[in-house]
């Protein structure tokens, strides 16, 4: 990790996205045990290790900008501004939840923040994001649309088409390739060739590929790639190396039998967790007391608690509500 | 009145749309030179931001419409042939479809998707589908099928003022029929039928391009005393039922005539409907005129024995008539 004075970050600006991240994972760790309890109708997709990119992407972004998300989009919805309360109330599929309950876990969004919504079909959010892209370029007001994918999206034929038609209208788009080494249960280098930000190249738009677990180094990343983008001078793709630590869905061990991984490489991940990494980065440097990180762990512990208490008192919407929102 | 074809009635609904509304954005392979003369002269009138060629690209076309519309746009993408809708089908039928409704309502996706379909021009098995049947089935999407240029143009102007994503489907490539089209602004609403030609014996639905040798088996139908009320839906989805209902009320008979293929046809469905609705005044089964379930062949004998023509339509009305 680079030396404070190699970043424009402050000690309090480090301190939110440890803030936001550690958002994430309270939230998402709280979802695990909802769904292990059998309080959760659906599948959940846990971003659980890899914080590091929404947040450190996200920070860049405002309500005025677009991002598209993936079925792991717990953590893009929280890192863009999205309520909590909204989030885990839609997970419960309950009528308070921010899509009335009618989307759950794969399909959080909210509009007036920004976020075009999670996505159930893997690449799905790249296409919603060129156009989000395109508006903003109509409209000149400098906003931006990022499109988070996984590995596995990165094989979707559709990723080369928004990589083409991008750059050719220098719409302002991030592709942000979160690379967790998995497909499902396919290790990426099983299903996938070469590296996925030298696919940028040909098309000239520029590519970096970065630690995905140090916040940092994707907030300089995305920090080039928006003032880029914001200039007018069209999209990059930024790959983040990153490890999802749960498994891809959280129902997994009832229909796999295999294991798919070593413990060995597991802990070599969680060894490289980018909350820890990012407290004792903190610490190394003094940027803030362990006290100001506890109060956050305090005060995350409450909207986690709100948050549930907010969706378990919601109830499920009516049933009349599935016949409604199929047309404005 | 003046006198329009079809391409050109649709040409002045776009331009018209686009000049009322600068929101209205389009864009698609070869739209700026026009490669089916409907969208001619609007790169020059609206230019390159609202007027756009994409490169060729169906699958984050579709999906760009939708993120453009979500963003506050009104995005039509011109498909040219819709049996491209098909490369583009993912985001038609997993996000257009469905956005508003997974996002509990969110929010509005007016985007319209264009393109000319219907066989019968030797452009074979992938330039020749009817593919307004699946459409109908994913529920979020209107379908429009124009038969007339006053049609096309009220019922386009509708597509691009609704909120809605609307599947556009014109049985015009270079040109399609002449006729006459009002001179003052109007639209025509969606889901709402017309009936093309009054009568009392046997009620003969007819869907888009079929409506031509419709309207030629009626007048056939009417030298042997036949009186055939002939009626456009205009619009699969939503369908007009109760102008289609209300008619077999009174003829006690029902041919529909489709170009798509039989299986899952809109014939099949609005056949479907109509038993249910009014079984109590059928006098005959329903009859079906469509395309027998294989591709379109390109050779022009071939292609013309597979297509519903006016005597087959004719047969099939006086089946129902027990002659
Ligand atoms: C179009 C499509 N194909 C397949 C799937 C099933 N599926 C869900 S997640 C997934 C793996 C996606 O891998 P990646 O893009 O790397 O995301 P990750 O799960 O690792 O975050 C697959 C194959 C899907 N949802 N959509
Ligand atoms: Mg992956």
């Amino acid at each position: 990790m680079r030396t404070p004075s190699e970043t424009n970050l402050s000690a309090e600006d480090l301190l939110g996205l440890y803030r936001r991240m550690l958002l994430i994972r309270r939230i998402e760790e709280r979802l695990g045990e909802d769904f292990k309890r059998g309080d959760l109708p659906g599948p959940v997709h846990l971003y659980i290790g890899e914080e590091a990119v929404a947040t450190g992407v996200c920070a860049h972004l405002t309500d005025a900008d677009w991002i598209a998300s993936t079925h792991r989009g717990h953590g893009h919805f929280l890192a863009k501004g999205g309520d909590p309360k909204l989030l885990v109330a839609e997970v419960y599929g309950r009528a308070g939840g921010v899509c009335r309950g009618m989307g759950g876990s794969m399909h959080v969004a909210d509009f007036s923040k920004g976020i075009l919504g999670a996505n159930g079909i893997v690449g799905g959010g790249i296409g919603l994001a060129v156009g989000a892209a395109l508006a903003a370029q109509l409209d000149r007001k400098g906003a931006v649309s990022a499109a988070f994918f996984g590995d596995g999206a990165a094989n979707q034929g559709v990723l080369m088409e928004a990589l083409n038609v991008s750059a050719l209208w220098k719409l302002p788009l991030l592709l942000i390739c979160e690379n967790n080494g998995f497909s499902e249960f396919s290790p990426t280098g099983t299903v996938t060739v070469g590296a996925i930000a030298d696919r940028a190249k040909p098309f000239g738009v520029p590519a970096a590929a970065v630690d995905g677990n140090d916040v940092i180094a994707v907030w300089q990343a995305t920090n080039a790639a928006v003032r880029r983008a914001r200039a007018g001078e069209g999209p990059s793709l930024i790959e983040c190396r990153t490890y999802r630590l749960r498994g891809h869905v959280e129902s997994e061990g009832s229909f796999i039998q295999e294991r798919y991984r070593a413990d060995e490489e597991v802990a070599a991940w969680i060894a490289r967790d980018p909350i820890a990494r990012l407290a004792s980065y903190m610490d190394e440097h003094a940027l803030a007391p362990a006290s100001a990180r506890e109060a956050i762990e305090a005060e995350i512990a409450t909207i986690v608690a709100e948050a549930v208490a907010y969706a378990t008192d919601s109830p499920y919407p009516a049933p009349d509500q599935a016949r409604q929102f199929m047309f404005a | 009145m003046a006198r329009r074809r079809m391409i050109q009635a649709i040409n002045e609904a776009l331009a018209e749309e686009m000049a009322r509304d600068p929101r209205v954005i389009l864009f698609g392979e070869d739209v700026e030179i026009s490669v089916m003369g409907d969208t001619r002269g609007l790169r020059a009138t609206f230019g390159p931001d609202r007027v756009r060629n994409t490169p060729i690209c169906e699958t984050v076309m579709t999906g760009m419409a939708v993120g453009a519309a979500a963003a506050g746009w009104r995005p039509i993408c011109h498909m040219m042939y819709g049996n491209f809708l098909y490369t583009g089908m993912d985001a038609i039928a997993n996000q257009a479809a469905k956005l508003r409704y997974m996002t509990g309502g969110q929010i509005k996706v007016p985007v319209v998707y264009m393109g000319v379909f219907g066989a019968g021009r030797s452009s074979a098995a992938q330039h020749s589908d009817a593919m307004h049947p699946m459409f109908m089935n994913l529920g979020g999407i209107k379908v429009v099928l124009p038969a007339s240029p006053a049609d096309a143009k009220g019922l386009l102007k509708s597509a691009i003022r609704d909120d809605n994503p609307v599947i556009f489907l014109q049985a015009a490539g270079r040109g399609g029929e002449a006729g006459d089209v009002p001179e003052e602004e109007y639209t025509i609403p969606l889901g709402v039928a017309e009936v093309k030609r009054p009568g009392k014996d046997v009620t003969l639905v007819a869907i888009g391009a079929m409506l031509r040798p419709a309207m030629r088996a009626a007048d056939a139908l009417a030298g042997e005393g036949i009186e055939a009320e002939v009626i456009d839906p205009r619009t699969l989805m939503p369908l007009d039922e109760a102008t289609i209902v209300a008619s077999v009320q009174r003829t006690g008979r029902l041919v529909v005539v489709d170009e798509a293929r039989d299986a899952c046809s809109a014939a099949s469905h609005i056949a479907a409907v109509v038993t249910e609705a009014a079984w109590g005044a059928l006098k005959a089964a329903p009859k079906r005129v469509t395309v027998p379930d294989v591709a379109i062949p390109y050779s022009p004998p071939l292609e013309k024995s597979l297509l519903p023509d006016p005597e087959r339509i004719a047969a099939a009305v006086r089946a129902t008539l027990g002659r």
